[in-house]
């Protein structure tokens, strides 16, 4: 699947396409199919979202989104050296999905 | 320390408010990302993985202890209560929010910091010895020509769009303790070896040196340059840069290409030429104007006749003299390092209580004054002996007080891939658990000096080129990889690392780190440390326990 990825304007904090809007949680992702350039120029003239750009990714059996590539997957989480700064500051596995 | 004058604080105060005002436009959607993106980074503000960075200048590592006491409360007030010290002499944050970003440059401008040229193909931040004004082997304080340096190339017109960034360091030492060859410019203050008697000052500059993907030790281009020419020859060199340095490849864009590829006679014959050109203009500023400069770092009121001896009797606190504490030139002094790096942590981070607890001491322990090193520590640069152990406890008491400087678990590490965008893998974690992993079987404490640097990509910000054991993290088919890399050295024996051969995964790296460290404590002779049991057995006793 292909999802849309970028920094909000305003925090700079990861932000994914779900089909409507950006979303901070990368399991909202939404698969954009062949319609990434259309809805990238389309945002990008929006002024919401700095630089988004589509990645590769997969859905797991459990139904989560996990991009493809590991910069991606360090971005969807927070860091790894700091999981209380991460999304998931509680979930003590948080990493273990990331690497 | 120097202090703004007028025209200092008008220049800030002014960026500041232009600033805002681009930001303005920005957040309202009137400048697009592609317009706004080379105003926000000629102000140090970046957009990195997970938000906005902002890198601030301190100036030849040099802090107040109001000027960390204000990096402390940016911290609190508009990041997520802690800051990352560079292998620049800087401070970033990594969780700033666009619309923050102007109130925190005001806050800056308020003790005279800005964040103006830490970024962009321009001079970037001044770095020097972070033992200036302290060490006993100077031949002058290099801060003095340090700052002029600073305010000669603070926004010059002509060197505001060079072919790449442009890093200068400024040292007087015999000792190279900011990797001066390994910049752009490295100058060395010095005594005229041509004089007769004492020898006036001058300056001989190293020009061409840089890590990143092409390593280079600066060649030697000029052995002195009398001080009063110092301006107009720096000039000379940028001016010969950046009229042939390479625009079409960023990646050949780099002085030390030019220097290469012309070779160091042509460069310094082209140099001596313009040279002998700007000597006609008259550009070097007025003498009165460094004299100026020089009268802010004159000597603190430094006590006589204190007493020398350090009572050792606590061996946690003698451990921590012996390691963390260097000579000073003022009998009953010392310049203290303020490892940030406990077993286990993140190299050259620290909290926002750290960083007022180091101002409050900078400001009870060490004439108001601290410095930030390019191994991302922190020094107090005039301790009284007498008061060392006191200092040291409270050090201690804030989990400040490791005595690991220049040990194996003293690692130089980048943010890597768990922060920024140019990273191919993660340097941190690798750094945790190679320190761990020593501090643990306790052989570190029998490894002695032994400097280990951790880049995350071939940018080298990490200077993984220049440690004894380097790591070079790279992405290979999207997993972390990380080269081995042995001999490296950035002091007076300024050398590069080769790379030992096949990379490893994240855990295979720190196996073969403790291989490499075992197979130097096997083949040591007496006082070596680990660079000179390399130099001397060379590469392929490590490989065989590597790879054999």
């Amino acid at each position: 699947m292909k999802i849309l990825t970028g920094n909000d304007l305003k925090t700079g904090a990861v932000t994914w396409w779900d089909g409507t809007g950006w979303s901070l949680h990368v399991e909202q992702a939404a698969d954009v199919g062949e319609d990434g350039e259309l809805i990238i120029a389309r945002e990008e003239a929006a002024r919401r979202v700095n630089v988004p750009y589509a990645i590769a990714a997969e859905r797991g059996p459990d139904g989560r989104v996990r991009p493809a590539h590991i910069k991606d997957r360090i971005r969807a989480l927070g860091p790894t050296v700091r999981p209380d700064l991460t999304l998931r500051p509680a979930d003590p596995t948080a990493g273990n999905w990331v690497i | 320390m120097y202090r703004y004058d007028t025209y200092d604080q008008a220049m800030v105060d002014t960026r500041v408010a232009e600033f805002r005002d681009q930001t303005r436009r920005r957040l309202e959607g009137k400048l697009s990302e592609d317009q706004f993106k080379p105003l926000r980074l000629m102000n140090g503000l970046y957009l990195q993985l997970h938000a906005y960075m902002l890198r601030v200048a301190v100036p030849y590592g040099t802090l107040s202890s109001a000027q960390m006491h204000a990096l402390a409360d940016i911290a609190d007030k508009y990041d997520r209560g802690y800051g990352h010290f560079t292998t620049r002499q800087n401070i970033q944050y990594n969780w700033i929010k666009l619309e923050d970003a102007p109130d925190i440059l005001a806050d800056l401008a308020k003790v005279e910091m800005h964040a103006i040229q830490t970024s962009g193909n321009c001079i970037r931040n001044i770095s020097s010895d972070h033992y200036a004004g302290a060490a006993a082997d100077e031949a002058t304080d290099p801060r003095p020509y340090a700052e002029l340096l600073r305010q000669w190339s603070s926004f010059h017109p002509e060197f505001s769009a060079l072919p790449r960034k442009f890093k200068i360091a400024v040292i007087a030492s015999e000792t190279d303790r900011a990797a001066m060859r390994l910049h752009d410019i490295g100058i060395r203050l010095v005594r005229n070896p041509d004089a007769n008697g004492a020898g006036e000052l001058g300056a001989a500059f190293y020009v061409g040196g840089g890590m990143g993907r092409t390593p280079m030790i600066a060649p030697l281009i000029r052995d002195f340059v009398p001080l009063e020419q110092l301006i107009t020859y720096s000039e000379a060199c940028l001016r010969v840069y950046n009229r042939h340095g390479r625009r079409d490849n960023k990646y050949k864009a780099r002085i030390k290409i030019l220097v290469h590829e012309l070779g160091e006679d042509e460069y310094r014959r082209q140099v001596e030429e313009e040279f002998a050109h700007l000597l006609t203009l008259g550009i070097e500023p007025p003498f009165a104007e460094l004299e100026r400069i020089r009268t802010y770092f004159a000597d603190p009121a430094f006590t006589p006749g204190l007493p020398e001896s350090i009572d050792r009797s606590d061996p946690d606190f003698a451990l921590w003299v012996d390691r963390n504490c260097h000579t000073h030139k003022q009998p009953g002094y010392v310049a203290a390092t303020i490892s940030l790096k406990p077993v286990g942590g993140i190299p050259g981070d620290a909290t926002a209580a750290q960083m007022h607890l180091m101002a409050e001491l900078a400001r009870d322990y060490s004439f108001d004054e601290c410095r930030v090193t390019h191994a991302q520590n922190i020094v107090l640069p005039h301790v009284e002996q007498q008061r060392l152990y006191e200092l040291w406890q409270k050090l201690e008491a804030a989990g400040l007080g490791t005595a690991n400087l220049d040990q194996v678990g003293d690692i130089i590490a980048c943010p890597g891939l768990d922060y920024c965008s140019l990273a191919n893998a993660r340097s941190i974690p690798v750094a945790q658990k190679i320190s761990e992993r020593f501090a643990a079987s306790g052989k570190g404490d029998a490894l002695g000096e032994l400097k280990l640097k951790i880049s995350g990509c071939i940018n080298a910000c990490g200077h993984h080129h220049a440690g004894h054991i380097g790591i070079l993290g790279v992405d290979k088919k999207g997993l972390e990889n990380y080269q081995l890399l042995l001999g490296g050295s950035e002091g007076a024996d300024t050398s590069l690392g080769k790379i030992t051969g096949p990379g490893f995964d994240e855990d295979g790296i720190v196996d073969a780190v403790e291989k490499a460290a075992d197979v130097y404590l096997a083949q040591r002779s007496e006082g070596e440390r680990f660079l000179d049991t390399y130099r001397r057995i060379g590469m392929e006793p490590f490989k065989e326990a590597l790879y054999g």
